[in-house]
């Protein structure tokens, strides 16, 4: 039996194309973008050609895309940019109680710094709720970051409206939007919601790891994290990873184009499972949101982790809650979030899908679930 | 100044009279485990002493730190060599070797001489009167106490003139591969690798068994308890570690015997299959990481119904200590923060509410005959598909 790989929402594997034009930029356009002569030239190639792929799936200007080490970085400088470019006028943030780690911690870190942050709640469903952002609206707010799709239940916000709220309240406020689960898979569209900071991920979309980008409205007010050479107009120094950002751009320019039927049905492989596994498998729950590839089910009675290792056993690769978060023994915030128990969080799968799976594979693991689920509810940890 | 070489004291090897070789060689023997990742040394037995010379460059702090994990060292006195031994030559060498270690200092000192080379055209004390005098001349602030000196600087005429006068502390014990073998139970926590270290330290050369229950345990776990072995190997030299799949036993004990006793059931089982291995590497005695009632399976009444499992000696290192004192040892010997990294070990994956603290013997026997039909192929499973991974420090 050949592996099953369902993590998708902890990583993709890279596409053929991805690999090829990454080893062509290693092999013979190795030069430095920033270096005066032909091989340097040859070398920016790529990273304007990127930029242009990328402003074109978003609708924004190439000169709008800034790249960074990844989703990380990008969220770290929204985040920790701006609050040091408005740190005089404004000291308030908001964003909600479901976000990643590196929007979390970063705010937990400027916290500290003597910012202030308010947590919006979501509902069961693991939406915010629009009513509550209008109530944490205030004078001092500077930024507003909510994230598109959740990692680890794939709920999808209403950043239209959430945009448009705080525009309405105060056009100075910056609203940012973790894109690192959605880009690729939906429209990420920038302008229409009003976003002034865009955070994307390349190896969530089949491309590399170590390469992301953040989307920053021209105008935008907001300070670099990192200082050097003064690369991408001072707001990134550092050598451009060539690379990355060009297997980045790849990988972009394939999810958006060629693969675009192939990524509108990675959602049938998804509602498939989901509804199979809630027929066929007793005493589960389905936490899923709208996002097209993740679906998260408790299965009350046993243990994430005994599951995981069990699927993995039948070469059925998934994840427990969050892949980034699963090194840490503390409780999933988003899982907590919507108001699961503890027989719950802690019994509860993430199982995100890709271009590359298929039906067939869907109910491969649906078969393992309902022979494994059964099997290790007898031997339930009391 | 540079340090050229290293005189190593020990300390019991010296009481064990007509074996004293054995613990000599085997205290080499470690020394070049040790020393191999840090560069070329010649190593020598001199009379009552061993040496460690390096030819070419090293590095100074790692050679000490390599050498501070070498059990039955009770100290490493580094050494400056002068190649010449006319008088005027090692004066200056000496003089130069005070003025940058005590820099500075105003203390009371004696300079002690010994000749390895007889045919040196003056007697030791001559020597020392000498050298001590050149010393006093060059550093008038320094006072001669022959009989209590706070420093004593000693010069050796060998082939070479070694000098020295200060002594890191070594580990103490004996060195790994004097007192026979035995066999750890390792797992993920705290106390077993301290265990493996205490008894290492008394000579002993050390193999592991480690229980592994996947899918309750994952690769991870496993991993950590490599990691774990490969710092305990530090110490203890190469460690064979088996990793025995314990995961259909657990099940078994699960489905058929009484829930609270689950976990005593288990520990005999454990060792049961912890000798075998042991006598598979002639070893004579199994150690644990238990220590008198840390949990309900190291009560006094439950390891005398787990001590019963074993026909080999159980030694316990930690038997009588707190646990804050057991995590002082991890923290010494690097071990704690593999330790409390946060994966599974098969011991937890179980565990009843209320396990039994008291155990009997009878009784717990009586529950193991519910196994009887199925114990014997489960066991022979579990020992036949053991993996064994030889573990080095390096």
């Amino acid at each position: 039996m050949s592996e099953i790989y369902f993590d998708n929402g902890a990583t993709t594997m890279p596409f053929p194309e991805v690999r090829a034009i990454m080893q062509e930029t290693m092999e013979a356009e190795y030069g430095n973008p920033s270096s005066m002569h032909r091989k340097g030239f040859h070398a920016e190639e790529y990273l304007r050609y990127a930029s242009e792929v990328i402003a074109k799936t978003m609708k924004v200007d190439p000169k709008e895309i800034f790249f960074t080490s990844g989703g990380t970085e990008a969220n770290n400088l929204a985040l920790i940019g701006t609050a040091y470019a408005m740190r005089r006028e404004r000291k308030h943030i908001i964003t909600s109680c479901i976000e990643h780690a590196s929007i979390y911690n970063t705010l937990s870190f400027l916290e500290r710094e003597g910012f202030e942050v308010t947590y919006l709640p979501v509902d069961e469903k693991g939406i915010v709720s629009l009513d509550a952002l209008k109530e944490a609206l205030r004078e001092d707010t500077m930024m507003v970051s909510i994230m598109r799709v959740n990692n680890e239940i794939g709920s999808v916000q209403p950043v239209e409206e959430i945009g448009k709220i705080v525009k309405a309240y105060d056009p100075k406020i910056l609203f940012h939007t973790d894109c690192i689960q959605a880009y690729g898979k939906m429209d990420c569209l920038p302008k229409r919601w009003k976003a002034d900071l865009v955070s994307v991920s390349g190896h969530k979309i089949h491309g590399p790891k170590g390469i992301g980008f953040l989307y920053i409205k021209n105008g935008t007010k907001i300070k670099p994290i990192l200082w050097g050479g003064n690369q991408q107009k001072g707001m990134r120094s550092g050598t451009e990873n060539v690379p990355g950002i060009a297997g980045l751009g790849k990988a972009a320019e394939l999810m958006y184009g060629e693969k675009k039927d192939q990524v509108e049905k990675i959602g049938l492989v998804k509602e498939h499972f989901i509804k199979r596994v809630l027929a066929e498998v007793d005493n589960v729950k389905d936490n899923s949101g709208e996002a097209p590839h993740i679906a998260s089910i408790s299965f009350p009675g046993l243990r994430s982790e005994v599951l995981l290792h069990a699927l993995e056993d039948k070469e059925i690769y998934v994840s427990s809650g969050s892949a980034c978060s699963s090194n840490h023994p503390a409780v999933s915030g988003t899982l907590k979030g919507i108001g699961l128990t503890k027989e719950y969080y802690e019994s509860t799968l993430r199982f995100s899908f890709s271009v590359y799976n298929t039906i067939e594979e869907a109910d491969i693991c649906v078969e393992a679930l309902k022979e494994l689920v059964p099997a290790l509810r007898m031997f339930k940890r009391r | 100044m540079e340090y050229k070489a290293y005189l190593i004291k020990y300390a019991e090897i010296g009481l064990k009279g007509k074996n004293r070789h054995l613990f000599e060689d085997a205290l080499v023997r470690q020394m070049h485990f040790a020393l191999d990742p840090v560069g070329e040394f010649n190593i020598r037995k001199e009379s009552g002493r061993v040496f460690a010379e390096s030819e070419e460059a090293y590095d100074y702090e790692e050679t000490v730190e390599a050498l501070s994990h070498v059990f039955g060292i009770s100290g490493i006195c580094p050494i400056v060599v002068s190649e010449g031994k006319e008088m005027d030559e090692m004066a200056r060498v000496l003089c130069d070797y005070v003025a940058e270690e005590y820099e500075g200092e105003t203390f009371s000192f004696k300079v002690f001489c010994r000749r390895g080379d007889k045919s040196y055209p003056m007697t030791s004390m001559e020597v020392a009167a000498e050298l001590g005098g050149r010393v006093l001349d060059a550093f008038p602030h320094l006072s001669v106490d022959v009989h209590e000196p706070e420093v004593s600087l000693t010069v050796e005429i060998r082939e070479k003139v070694y000098i020295y006068s200060k002594e890191i502390p070594g580990p103490g014990g004996m060195p790994v591969g004097t007192n026979g073998n035995a066999m750890l139970l390792l797992s993920g926590g705290i106390d077993s690798p301290v265990a493996g270290y205490m008894i290492a330290k008394r000579g002993v050369k050390i193999d592991a068994v480690y229980f592994h229950a996947p899918p309750y345990t994952s690769e991870r776990a496993k991993q950590k308890v490599i990691d774990l072995a490969k710092q305990v190997a530090v110490y203890a030299g190469p460690i064979s570690l088996y990793v025995v799949n314990f995961t259909d036993i657990q099940m078994a004990i699960y489905q058929k015997c009484p829930k609270d006793e689950l976990t005593i059931i288990m520990r005999r089982y454990m060792m049961y299959i912890a000798e075998y291995f042991a006598k598979k590497r002639g070893a004579l005695a199994l150690v644990t990481g238990e220590s008198l009632g840390q949990v309900a399976s190291q009560t006094i009444q439950s390891l005398y119904v787990t001590d019963d499992a074993a026909t080999m000696p159980v030694f316990r290192p930690c038997i009588g200590m707190d646990k804050n004192e057991i995590i002082e040892i991890s923290e010494k010997i690097g071990t704690f923060e593999t330790s409390v990294l946060p994966y599974e070990d098969c011991c937890t994956i179980f565990v009843a509410k209320h396990p039994v603290t008291k155990p009997r013997l009878d009784v717990i026997k009586k529950s193991e005959k519910k196994l009887a039909d199925v114990i014997d192929g489960l066991m022979e499973e579990a020992l036949n598909s053991a993996e064994m991974i030889k573990i080095h420090a390096h």
